[in-house]
């Protein structure tokens, strides 16, 4: 008999080959010796990962990522930290609605924050640089990190920092040697997603780029050309294991944490 | 007398309009055990961290050792605090637990790791200095919680709640421990609990709070033996109401009438809480006797058992007393050849005048 438990393990075998399938399609065509994507395979190459190499255009929409993503994690983390500590330590007059019109840019459509920062930058007379992709990352990265950030300070017993006062430590001090250790694998794990929105993201950055790239605006570029797409595939499998790593660290920082708390786990991202 | 280690005048706390704390004034003699004793949202705990620096009064003053605390931050004040959680660094094995304090007031290394090996070895830890803190049971975790406080010899150790986390056998031994360990030391201890029989069993002395004031300061004995209201009574341990109407009093001399007891003339010392507004008698479930065979008791009185509790040793017996509605209590030791009677039996109470109280 076909039960009800047996109708889920089907639905769950088909849901997760749709939402898998064509990502796994990337590294089998990226190491297949044909400049045509299409089935039946040809054979087994990695020189579509060696034209990799070779590509300066490339190698310069690479180095504009990663610098762009490493600066918006930082900042979009140094906002999330004050701000998750503002609300989990303090109260003020309409706390929780300023926290909600900072979340707010998780729920909105990039298109408009890339249309309207882009309407501004220009309006104010600025050149579009590297810094206004910079600037929008960190509208929409900073979410992010608050939502990481104000778990691991909710999870802080108070009780810590008043015995760190009380023990003579000065508040200070006490931020140094007892809060920080003990967010630290919040603020990892949010440097890391930070890290991993900026690098993926491409709405905003094709808006707000000027004459530089960033490596999805370089891949969409090149999609116009039907014999790069190989190494488009080796670029894309690249940039696949990349992020699933760096999600992967993220959070075993974010258990160690809650681990080191003392708290039970709940919720996460994987 | 030596002069208070603590003193509190008129001392208030407000957040926003509900009073935690009103009108508080409070003497703490140098080297006593005191216990602030109180169900929850008395304001004992308020009282406890206000003593630390933790909350700042709404009005009013508090002195520690003769100076002024008005302005004096907690990492400023001679006094140092056990956590009702504990609040144990995890990130910190147990002796850096331990030296946390010393380091902040930046002594030599060499004297650090002497003092934080004494601490460890004054609570028993000794062996325990590398451990990770996180992997501690309650009662070590309690422990280090002690160490870490009483390492900077403080003037004042403040407790809060520091055994409610534990279980039954481990809070009794945790609380002759204290006793012991606060002997040694000689620092006053000031201990916040809402367990009666903790605070009688520890204390020097014990004030009783209710509704952010102070019911009545006192040793365990007196606070048992003459409460000043019945509501302290009631809290401290069990004790019978009765009520009763003051007729006249002349000298020393009060006349009562009670209800089932009839009219009786008592001593003015009688009301411990002052003869001022006195409504009921009361009297403690032990200073009344069922009477067996031949016993005779220098006042009796006729009653019926309704309920009765048999705990081995003791015997707790309600019984309906005539004129009256709901039973009282007694307690009996259960003495060899002493039978336990049972329920709608008919019972002659012994009493006595003298163990009578009046309250208000």
């Amino acid at each position: 008999m076909l039960g009800r438990g047996h109708f889920f393990k089907w639905y769950m075998g088909i849901f997760l080959v749709f939402l898998y399938a064509p990502a796994i399609l990337l590294p089998v065509f990226a190491f297949n010796d044909s400049s045509v994507v299409s089935f039946p395979l040809k054979g087994f190459t990695t020189k579509w990962f060696a034209v990799l190499q070779t590509t300066d255009s490339l190698h310069v929409a690479v180095r504009n990522s990663l610098m762009i993503a490493v600066t918006t994690a930082i900042f979009s983390t140094l906002f999330g930290v004050l701000a998750a500590r503002a609300s989990t330590r303090f109260s003020f007059p309409g706390r929780r609605s300023i926290m909600g019109f900072i979340m707010l840019p998780m729920v909105l459509p990039e298109i408009i924050i890339g249309v309207s920062l882009l309407v501004v930058i220009i309006q104010m007379g600025f050149e579009l640089s590297l810094w206004s992709i910079i600037l929008g990352h960190i509208l929409i990265c900073t979410p992010f990190c608050i939502a990481i950030l104000s778990s691991a300070f909710m999870n802080l017993d108070q009780s810590l920092e008043e015995a760190s006062f009380d023990l003579g430590q000065t508040r200070w001090n006490t931020f140094w040697l007892v809060i920080l250790p003990l967010v630290m694998p919040g603020i990892v794990a949010s440097l890391l997603i930070a890290f991993t929105i900026s690098l993926d993201e491409f709405i905003i950055a094709f808006f707000l780029a000027g004459t530089e790239p960033t490596l999805p605006v370089y891949i969409w570029g090149q999609l116009r050309f039907p014999q790069k797409l190989p190494s488009l595939m080796a670029l894309g499998t690249i940039l696949l294991v990349l992020s699933i790593s760096l999600l992967l660290i993220a959070d075993y920082f974010r258990r160690r944490g809650v681990r080191k708390t003392g708290i039970e786990n709940s919720g996460g991202f994987l | 007398m030596t002069q208070p280690i603590i003193q509190l005048k008129g001392f208030d706390k407000f957040f926003g309009d509900f009073a935690a704390l009103s009108q508080v004034d409070l003497d703490i003699k140098t080297g006593e055990f005191f216990s602030l004793l109180g169900p929850s949202g008395c304001g004992k705990t308020t009282l406890l961290r206000s003593i630390a620096g933790f909350e700042t009064p709404s009005a009013g003053s508090l002195y520690i050792d003769g100076k002024t605390m008005e302005g004096v931050p907690a990492n400023k004040r001679p006094t140092n605090m056990v956590f009702q959680s504990y609040a144990i660094f995890p990130h910190m094995s147990v002796a850096e637990n331990v030296a946390y304090g010393l380091k902040a007031r930046r002594l030599p290394k060499a004297e650090i790791t002497t003092r934080v090996a004494e601490a460890i070895a004054m609570v028993g830890l000794e062996g325990f200095g590398g451990r990770a803190s996180h992997a501690l049971s309650g009662g070590q975790r309690q422990r280090v919680a002690l160490a870490r406080a009483l390492v900077l010899k403080p003037r004042v150790l403040l407790l809060d709640e520091p055994l409610s986390a534990l279980d039954k056998k481990l809070r009794e031994q945790m609380q002759s421990e204290l006793r012991r360990l606060q002997r040694a030391v000689g620092i006053t201890f000031v201990l916040v609990t809402h367990d009666q029989e903790e605070a009688l069993t520890m204390s020097d002395r014990i004030a009783v709070m209710f509704d952010g004031k102070i019911a009545q300061v006192a040793t365990p004995q007196a606070l048992y033996g003459q409460p000043c209201s019945r509501r302290v009574a009631n809290f401290i341990g069990m004790m019978n109401f009765l009520d009763a109407k003051i007729l006249s009093t002349s000298g020393d001399t009060v006349e009562v009438d009670v209800q089932s007891l009839g009219k009786l003339s008592l001593s003015l010392s009688q009301a411990t809480g002052g003869i001022e507004g006195c409504n009921s008698a009361g009297v403690r479930p032990e200073m009344l006797t069922i009477l067996t065979g031949s016993q005779t008791a220098e006042r009796e009185i006729e009653a019926v058992v309704s309920e009765v509790f048999y705990y081995g040793d003791m015997t707790y017996y309600d019984v309906r007393l005539p004129f009256k509605e709901e039973p009282i209590t007694i307690t009996m030791r259960n003495t060899a050849g002493r039978t336990v009677l049972a329920v709608g039996e008919n019972a002659r109470v012994g009493w006595s005048a003298s163990s009578l109280l009046l309250l208000r």
